[in-house]
């Protein structure tokens, strides 16, 4: 416990060195603004300033990281009010009762709830993240080779089948990410593999080009081929911005249970935020002293689910930093952000480099205080982003995707790459594929790769080594259960259905 | 109607499904002429026989899903943005490969893109589009000392 604290002080004075907090200040900005924009996420921000930040200093720039993320999640819960176009699954239990809010003209009161619940939540979760951390590293110091492969294989389970609306859909959105990690050259024999004599893919596919292929050009083109379908109307903010007493009395009491819901969920590798917001909102549904607001707009349908949200975003970084192991799309490009400094997640790091870590930590609480700060008084000029007309800003995106892409590396062949992934994105969304698992597959596929083939060469080949280890047994044992789990319990990950 | 109460086969995820296949048999195909460097373990033949035997099998979920009917309903589809914005990329990819410089490219994506969404004044963002690269540029070479290709209109800055 003292020792956590006191990691944490030395953090914080690599925090408030005034180019840190910059960084931080630009993360939370850019990502309210990408939060708030529909059609961009917090992923897809990281993926296209990862390039660009490849020459600044890596504290500096994985808290700006950092700040995108945290930023991100408010600015989602913003559009999810104001135009029910939940700019990603998380905020979609906003958007329930948040939208019917500012329908009703409590449009100010919501978006205060979102926000100060989101504060509460991520400062509350930030400190378990401080608190759990140290006890994390210290049992995965004892962690094997095949301890680690099979910690891996629970996420990639988690992530792609146990929660998702269909195990097979998302078990092949996995082996698809697992399939493009394989490509390039082999770094412990040197062969290449699925390059087919290409050059430029002996370096491997690109995390970047994946994921801003996946989600920008996907996205841009999903949208446009069903322009014709739907309109998204804009409700103005009316009413007081400030909440009234009653308003806090109903809302506190679902920002703590929110964020007891969000931070163990997210930093149990049970894939993201979406679970911990619906589980939240049926919990308000079924406590709440005022039933009859539901659907028409209760302001504890708000709350819980904001905090729940924010809480899950602070949980993932716990298995992210503690283990190197992403379960949602941001935390994979946080990941890559940490790989293109060399640096990788995990107890080494807390040993190695614990200014970077710490650092980090103690950003994430002035990131957290930065976005109230920001987000009550300038929500009318976020509001304002809103009004950007969508033709300019997916040609904005798309013009952005591809620079990013070509100032990673100038070659035709990155951007067919991505045009490539931009149809096969495209074809995810038509299909109802998931694209997180994809992305964890290709970043964690060749980690859990190089576990393996360790533990095997340790071994001599007997791949038994996996269940001798009481550990990896165990794990195995848990990743089989979640993968066989969702096809006996039908409607495990079907909370969607059932809100609608 | 004697096959009114069963659910159509869904011919686009039986392609899907086939598509998984050949991917399996890629995989399977490349890692066949892999060297094997250890003579205890199958070294880099590890990851490639679990994912080609993975999709594998998620090609025959796949296509059981198809044949029940359970993929999810989708709407109706417009062409037309589509082609446009990846005929516009292949533009792009075709100007940069050719020594055009990237910034004819951008002003054309982000025309088409526009365009694609319904904008009716092409001429007036392709001169937008034209002035984002050039100040993008600007930012990434001069600032940022990143570089990116150059055709002729990059070479007057």
């Amino acid at each position: 416990m003292e020792e956590a604290f006191t990691s944490l002080a030395g953090g914080l004075a690599v925090a408030i060195q005034p180019m840190n907090l910059l960084f931080a200040l630009i993360g939370v900005l850019l990502g309210t603004a990408v939060g708030v924009l529909p059609g961009i996420g917090p992923a897809l921000t990281v993926a296209l300033l990862l390039p660009i930040t490849f020459k600044l200093d890596p504290a500096g720039s994985i808290i700006m990281f950092a700040g995108i993320y945290y930023g991100g999640m408010y600015g989602g819960s913003t559009t999810a009010i104001l135009i029910n176009a939940p700019g990603e699954s998380a905020s979609m239990a906003t958007a329930l009762e948040g939208n019917l809010m500012a329908k009703a003209g409590r449009g100010g009161p919501a978006l205060a709830t979102a926000a100060i619940g989101s504060f509460v939540a991520g400062t509350i979760a930030t400190l378990g993240l401080t608190l759990l951390a140290p006890y994390l590293v210290d049992i995965a110091v004892s962690f094997g080779p095949e301890d680690y492969f099979a910690l891996m294989c629970v996420a990639f389970v988690t992530v792609s089948a146990t929660f998702g609306d269909s195990p097979i859909r998302g078990l092949t959105s996995l082996f698809i990410g697992l399939m493009l990690g394989l490509v390039g050259i082999d770094l412990l024999s040197g062969q290449t593999r699925l390059s087919f004599g290409v050059q430029a893919l002996y370096d491997g596919v690109e995390v970047t080009t994946l994921a801003v292929g996946l989600f920008a050009v996907g996205e841009a083109l999903y949208v446009a081929s069903r322009r014709h379908i739907q309109e998204e109307r804009l409700e103005a903010i009316r009413g007081s911005l400030w909440m009234t007493r009653e308003d806090w009395k109903r809302s506190w009491k679902p920002w703590l249970r929110g964020t007891a819901y969000g931070f163990p969920i997210g930093a149990l590798p049970a894939g993201g935020a979406e679970i911990p917001t619906f589980l939240s909102y049926a919990t308000e549904r079924r406590l709440t002293k005022h039933p009859e607001d539901f659907g028409k707009g209760a302001i504890e349908g708000v709350a819980g689910p904001e905090a729940a949200n924010n809480a899950a975003a602070a949980g993932t970084l716990v298995p992210l930093l503690t283990l190197g192991l992403p379960t949602s799309a941001t935390a994979a490009m946080l990941l890559a952000g940490f790989q293109q400094y060399n640096l990788n997640p995990g107890p080494l790091l807390f040993a190695e480099r614990p200014e970077v870590v710490w650092g980090l930590i103690a950003s994430l609480f002035i990131a957290n205080g930065m976005l109230l700060v920001l987000n009550l008084p300038l929500v009318g000029l976020w509001v304002r982003l809103l009004a950007i007309p969508q033709p300019w800003l997916y040609a904005g995106i798309l013009v952005f995707a591809t620079m990013g892409t070509i100032a990673a590396n100038p070659s035709p062949v990155e951007l067919m790459m991505l045009t490539v992934f931009g149809a096969l994105g495209f074809l995810m969304r038509r299909f109802d594929y998931p694209i997180a698992p994809v992305i964890v597959g290709l970043i964690l596929g060749p980690i859990a790769e190089s576990q393996l083939r360790r533990a095997l060469s340790i071994s001599l080949g007997d791949p038994m080594t996996l269940l001798q280890s009481p550990i990896s047994a165990t794990l195995l044992a848990i990743a089989l259960l979640a993968l066989v789990a969702p096809f006996f319990l039908k409607g495990l990950g079907r909370f969607r259905a059932v809100e609608d | 109607m004697a096959f009114s109460s069963q659910r159509r086969i869904d011919v686009a995820g039986l392609v899907i499904a086939l598509v998984l296949l050949l991917l399996a048999g890629l995989v399977w195909w490349d890692m066949s002429s892999l060297q094997i460097l250890s003579p205890y373990d199958l070294g880099p033949k590890v990851m490639p026989i679990i994912v080609s035997a993975g999709l594998t099998l998620l090609a025959v979920g796949n296509a059981v899903s198809a044949f029940r009917g359970d993929l999810p309903a989708r709407d109706s589809l417009d062409w037309k943005p589509i082609v446009l914005v990846l005929g516009a990329l292949a533009c792009l990819i075709a100007l940069i490969a050719f020594g055009g410089g990237f910034m004819i490219g951008t002003a054309l994506l982000f025309a088409a893109t526009s365009t694609a969404f319904g904008r009716r004044a092409f001429v007036t963002d392709l001169g937008i589009g034209a002035a984002i690269a050039a100040v993008i540029y600007l930012l990434f070479v001069k600032l940022l000392t990143l570089s990116l290709p150059a055709g002729p209109l990059e070479r007057l800055f």
